[in-house]
């Protein structure tokens, strides 16, 4: 089935690579790298609010920590992840040879470490990094924001187009190059999940271009498209910002769903439940992510009949949500259950991110999210949902294929070890926000009032213990790949799919003929 | 109670459910507030929530439940059911039914909230970078309200006060029982002022006007401060509401008007 064909060695293999699983490599460890860039700036933000007073940072330091933490995460650690899972997988779960189109594969990589390096390379520009947040807000992004302002526009365009060529290949590959007698309905609820993933980024990945391009503009063509002294409106941004950022949210969440569907079986040892309705409740919380996006402006002075609208539309996004959770939970239910890494972090992605939807639906209450906005409150609820939910998945999903990607079992006593230590560490960072929040606490402050001091020390203890929890993920990982006990073909004893008909760790081209399926 | 002995408090504090003196003033939840409108906000908060936790009690306890006795270590054998139709039509339309429940109080506090008109006072509020202009509309009375917390308390060089960031130089007076009309506006960049015993959040946009309002119930001090990042000194724009009796108002308003016309 498989044939070992020759291919350069060193850098050259890297650099000039074609290979779907090279790539999905370097997709990886590029998120790695990027995350723990992330998360050496959440350290530094939940450092210097231990305490109460003026710590350790500036207050215009704070500001560039917060911004480039969310943007990185976003952007750099979260979605890079994933790609590198639909990379490494798509290929492998429908029986294709390799990615549509490889050398545009090549290109989408290998822009992002130029625009990565880029973007951190604001921090040392005169007048410091962009300090608006990952939201960037104008005016404060246009007429307020630091002249590094417009190497963040750049380096977002350079990853704009990188998720643009990579959805298309996503959906070109899924679409042109499944096993022949594969149909849509048939494959796993990965490739399914990524193909509305990839609609998504096409969608809205644009319209980010468009944000940036105008806040550009604005900064330096004389326009005034957010300046309301040249006949422009500072809300436009956010309605086109948003347009974006909410499907932005399910671009991070949706991959992570099926990621979580293919987990879940496996461990069960039972078939996934309600199929079909996990694919139209995938595609209907991706059609109603466009219809939302003004939930994140109801303190902007939105007419009454907006404010309505947009409350009753994110109230519905629960419908959809909850028969995926159902439809796992019912997957469970009278299955035969172990209890190995990737299905403990499967467990916790359904309790912890079903906490961080349930506070979405507070916060889609428009009279109470007056309440909510912009506090500390959201800060919890969407670290639940990102941190708890899309990271988690990328944790149980590294685990799940990495004894198929490099050939060994990982230590399952240490595995567990990080996941407990993750979970844990994870629940004492978050949940007390929750409480800082509701009590009154804003968002993105470097300085806060003493009533909030215990809560924020209890999570930064958390914080810093979540952060050197994975560091020994990395060590994990580093040691399976050097080594370990050798994987058999199909991993788990009950995976099921094409992935698991190629030997262990995966040879460097696989179903060079079209595979049998069915 | 200083900082440092409120801080040994915090684990024995949590393990043991210690109501000491710092845990006591901690509050939990979002405050019930002194206005008709934060009740409202609140009870709306407390239903979703409880509605929230009833679901998850049941969805994971079914959860917890496959997890004990449906382990393969116990013996289990996988069941091979995968598909309902029945059960997907049920799952879908139970949850559509609890939103509705959800969206009426949700609509009701709405439409009050929104109701602007018969204001007795307006107030228009303008946020600078990094301060708040309150401007009493038809007197002529209006200053600028800023942090007053020494430079010293902050850097650590002193001790903090117990209202540490959340003190300024002159608080908005307001009097009880009036309906208020605030219109906030941005100078500079966008700010959102926010005071959550008053369940009031509106972003003041430069270049806008936006309006909202509030009836204080209860005379006290309220504190707030600036939602909105509007630059390096965000979290150092607190409001405080002063909301005292309509004759101590007047006498207040009469005084400042009497100083401005000097």
């Amino acid at each position: 089935m498989t044939t070992e064909h020759t291919y350069p060695h060193g850098i050259k293999r890297w650099l000039f690579s074609t290979n779907h699983k090279d790539i999905g490599t370097m997709y990886l460890w590029l998120s790695f790298i990027m995350f723990l860039v992330g998360g050496a700036s959440a350290m530094l933000i939940r450092a210097e609010l231990f305490k109460p007073g003026s710590n350790l940072v500036t207050p215009e330091f704070f500001n560039q920590l917060t911004t480039m933490h969310g943007l990185i995460m976003v952007f750099g650690a979260v979605m890079p992840a994933f790609v590198g899972f639909a990379n490494w997988m798509i290929p492998l779960m429908i029986g294709a040879p390799d990615m549509a189109m490889p050398r545009m594969n090549n290109w989408s990589f290998w822009i992002l470490p130029v625009a990565f390096s880029m973007l951190i390379s604001t921090m040392f520009m005169q007048g410091g990094g962009p300090n608006f947040g990952w939201t960037f807000y104008a005016p404060l992004s246009t007429t307020y924001g630091p002249l590094s302002t417009d190497f963040f526009v750049f380096s977002v365009h350079l990853m704009g187009i990188s998720s643009i060529m990579g959805a298309i290949n996503i959906i070109a590959t899924i679409l042109n190059m499944r096993a022949s007698s594969m149909s849509l309905m048939q494959m796993p609820m990965f490739c399914w999940t990524w193909l509305i993933t990839a609609f998504l980024l096409l969608a809205v990945m644009p319209v980010l271009a468009g944000a940036v391009t105008m806040v550009l503009a604005d900064r330096h063509l004389g326009t005034s498209f957010f300046e309301a002294g040249g006949g422009g409106d500072p809300v436009l941004f956010q309605h086109v910002f948003w347009f974006f950022g909410h499907p932005e949210v399910y671009i991070i969440i949706l991959p992570a769903f099926g990621i979580i569907s293919e987990i879940i079986p496996t461990f069960s040892r039972k078939k996934l439940f309600g199929y079909h309705s996990m694919v139209y409740a995938t595609a209907s919380i991706a059609l109603l992510s466009f219809v939302v996006w003004a939930h994140h402006m109801f303190t902007t002075g939105m007419p009454l009949a907006g404010e309505l609208f947009f409350m009753y539309m994110t109230m519905l996004i629960a419908v959809p949500t909850g028969v995926k959770v159902f439809n796992w939970v019912s997957t469970m239910f009278k299955g035969a259950l172990t209890f190995e890494t990737p299905m403990l972090f499967a467990i916790a992605f359904i309790i912890l991110f079903t906490m961080g939807g349930f506070t979405g639906l507070m916060l889609a209450m428009a009279p109470a999210d007056f309440q909510y906005h912009d506090s500390y409150f959201v800060v919890a609820h969407f670290h639940y949902v990102m941190v708890a939910g899309s990271l988690m998945a990328i944790f149980g999903g590294t685990y799940y294929w990495l004894p198929k990607w490099s050939g060994h079992m990982y230590s399952e006593t240490l595995g567990k070890f990080h996941f407990w230590l993750t979970l844990i560490s994870f629940n004492v960072t978050f949940f007390p926000m929750h409480f800082v929040g509701l009590a009154g606490m804003p968002r993105r402050i470097p300085d806060y009032a003493l009533q909030f001091t215990e809560f924020n020390q209890l999570a930064s203890i958390g914080a810093f213990t979540f952060g050197l929890s994975q560091i020994f993920f990395l060590f994990i990982v580093i040691k399976t790949i050097r080594g370990g006990k050798p994987a058999p073909a199909r991993v788990w004893e009950d995976a099921k799919g094409l992935t698991w008909e190629i030997p262990s760790p995966a040879p460097h081209h696989t179903f060079t003929i079209p595979p049998q399926w069915n | 109670m200083s900082l440092n002995s409120r801080t040994a408090l915090l684990i024995p504090g949590l393990l043991l459910g210690y109501a000491s003196e710092a845990w006591a003033n901690l509050t939990l939840n979002m405050p019930v507030g002194v206005t008709d409108i934060s009740h409202k906000i609140y009870q709306l908060h407390m239903t979703v929530l409880w509605i929230c936790v009833v679901i998850g009690i049941i969805v994971f306890s079914i959860m917890f439940y496959a997890i004990i006795f449906h382990r393969k270590s116990v013996g289990h054998q996988a069941a091979q059911f995968h598909e309902s139709t029945k059960v997907e039509i049920i799952w879908t339309i139970i949850p559509f039914i609890i939103l509705i429940v959800m969206a009426v109080p949700a609509t009701k506090t709405l439409l009050a909230m929104d109701d602007i008109t018969d204001s007795d006072l307006t107030i228009k509020v303008t946020g600078y970078m990094w301060r708040w202009h309150y401007e009493y509309i038809g007197t002529n009375v209006s200053f600028m309200s800023e942090l007053s917390t020494p430079y010293e308390q902050i850097i650590n060089r002193d001790a903090k006060d117990e209202h540490y960031l959340r003190e300024v130089n002159n608080p908005l007076v307001l009097p009880i029982n009036k309906k208020i009309r605030f219109l906030m506006t941005g100078n500079d960049v966008i700010h959102s002022w926010w005071v959550p015993e008053l369940a009031v959040k509106k972003d003041a946009i430069p270049g806008f006007i936006n309006e909202t309002w509030t009836r204080i119930n209860t005379p006290g001090i309220y504190r707030g401060q600036c939602a909105e990042l509007c630059g390096a000194r965000h979290g150092f724009m607190p409001i405080v509401v002063q909301a005292v009796s309509e004759q101590e108002f007047q006498t207040w308003l009469a005084a400042q008007q009497q100083q401005a016309n000097k």
